[in-house]
């Protein structure tokens, strides 16, 4: 059964899978905390943005992805002060603007082609050593982060007022946060699939809200369900011939209703 | 007289031509029990904020135990109860405990983590407010009344000097509205901790504070003659709000 993990690209398939399962619910839980379950979605079409960019400048791809989706951050979060009363209206604006700038670039590109296909979707076979370099190190980044600054993001995800008024550096952390957020979806794209990763940062937090007992155990276990998920996802989709992303999702979405109904039986009792 | 904590001096504010707050002046002691009161859209949260640096005023200025608030960095030392605290997200995850410690920051300073010394404040703060042994529920299935608790506790965990409180009772029953009061009036008698409180309802601490500041028409009203005074044009406001009827103070 594990004969798979054998072959090099499945042992990188699996490195980076279960590194951003361990990543995408860790950011994902602050994400959604603070209601801007969106912001996913606007990063990820900025990366993109930033692949089709890299593809027609001649830049590695995930570089391309990592500028763009990172200047998208920073313009959300200079948005969301002059906006401050609709903190949705600046990741929507930057979300139209990331699809027009990527639809453009793709068709000057033009790079409708399968290596394009594998950044949308995901790959298991896509994912090269230098991917890898590049995804652990972001990711080592964002783990030290979250270690280090947890208790900043829980307040400014309870409180964001009282954080500030406890002197907290709100605005730099917030900017900080986003380009977190950022990382994790670049992380994530190269196997997960750029229209999937923030799925991976949603699904498997909504999963442990139905059960958590804690902030700290919604963390633990929104982790736990997305190495769940990455898990199966990858399995199946080598042995399915699956998109990676579409499986490691469904996977997480199966879990979710799994919990709905043992929740709705449990209470019948 | 206790060291002032806070001082306004010609303080001025408004949105566009229309002035809160109008050249207001006034000191916050050391172990005062202040009641901010005054009719909706007197300025009454404007001055809370100021007070907190959470806006600044367009004139005047504000010194935090004697530092220009500009360059205060001694927020552990300030206690704030916002108006709709108990209007969080109730669904949020936190546990009591994990809501509390939140407030560690000014104590642990940034990138700082939480350890057992930590703990046992928590612990303490929870103890203070009768809250201790729910310290592992979840927040947002407790009543108004102890989710109130939970963020006094909160406030308490950095040891502030002063308390800010912005109409605190409100959305609590009748019996937490009680025990509430008993609560500031431990804290303030025995803890010796200053409180400032925002309220419409003048009946209820009329009898607790030592001090009643009294907005209207963007001025403020001090002493028990200018409010004798205001509470005339003040009790008429509150008829034309078809809101609470006015008992104002007897000293």
């Amino acid at each position: 059964m594990f004969e798979l993990l054998n072959y090099e690209f499945m042992q990188r398939a699996f490195a980076a899978g279960l590194l951003i399962a361990v990543i995408c619910p860790l950011i994902g839980t602050f994400v959604v905390m603070r209601r801007l379950s969106m912001i996913g979605d606007t990063l990820s079409h900025a990366s993109l943005a930033g692949i089709a960019a890299g593809m027609l400048g001649g830049l590695y791809p995930l570089w391309g992805a990592l500028i763009f989706s990172l200047i998208a951050a920073i313009v959300i979060e200079k948005l969301r002060k002059r906006f401050s009363h609709y903190a949705e209206l600046s990741i929507s604006i930057v979300l139209s603007a990331s699809i027009g700038l990527a639809v453009v670039l793709i068709s000057l590109a033009n790079s409708f082609n399968a290596d394009l296909m594998s950044y949308l979707f995901g790959s298991i076979i896509a994912v090269s050593a230098l991917d890898i370099y590049i995804i652990l190190s972001l990711s080592i980044v964002i783990l030290i982060s979250v270690y280090m600054f947890y208790k900043e993001f829980f307040y400014m995800a309870f409180d964001e007022e009282g954080a500030e008024l406890a002197g907290m550096p709100v605005s730099n952390l917030n900017m900080y946060f986003t380009v977190l957020t950022a990382m994790t979806i670049v992380v994530s794209m190269r196997v997960v699939g750029m229209m999937m990763v923030s799925s991976l940062m949603i699904v498997p937090v909504a999963c442990s809200l139905l059960i958590s007992k804690s902030f700290k155990n919604t963390v633990f276990l929104s982790v736990i369900f997305a190495l769940v998920s990455v898990v199966i996802g990858l399995f199946s989709s080598y042995w399915f011939d699956l998109a990676p992303g579409g499986s490691i999702v469904l996977t997480s979405v199966f879990i979710l209703i799994v919990i709905l109904i043992a929740k709705k039986v449990l209470k019948m009792q | 007289m206790g060291q002032e904590i806070i001082r306004v001096e010609n303080i001025t504010f408004g949105y566009g031509k229309a002035k809160v707050l109008d050249n207001v002046s006034t000191g916050i002691v050391d172990g005062d029990f202040i009641g901010i009161v005054g009719p909706n859209g007197s300025g009454k949260s404007t001055l809370l904020k100021i007070f907190l640096g959470l806006i600044k005023p367009q004139n005047g200025t504000v010194r935090v135990f004697d530092i220009d608030i500009e360059k205060f960095n001694q927020w552990g030392k300030i206690g704030y109860i916002p108006q709709k605290a108990t209007s969080f997200n109730q669904g949020f995850p936190a546990t009591v405990e994990e809501v509390v410690s939140a407030n560690l920051y000014p104590i642990i300073g940034l990138a700082g983590h939480i350890k057992k010394a930590h703990q046992e404040m928590v612990d303490e703060s929870l103890q203070t407010v009768g809250m201790l042994e729910y310290k592992k529920n979840i927040i947002g299935r407790l009543s108004g009344g102890q989710q109130q608790r939970v963020f006094i506790a909160k406030a308490l965990v950095s040891n502030p000097r002063v308390i800010f409180m912005d109409e605190p009772t409100v959305g609590i029953d009748q019996n937490s509205e009680e025990s509430f009061y008993e609560l500031m009036e431990f804290l303030n008698r025995e803890k010796g901790i200053t409180l400032v409180m925002v309220t419409h309802d003048i009946g209820a601490i009329d009898s607790r504070v030592n001090r009643v500041l009294c907005l209207f028409d963007g001025k403020l009203y001090e002493n028990d003659c200018e409010i004798n005074k205001a509470s005339e044009v003040f009790k008429e406001a509150y008829e034309k709000h078809n809101s609470v009827q006015i008992i104002h103070r007897h000293s």
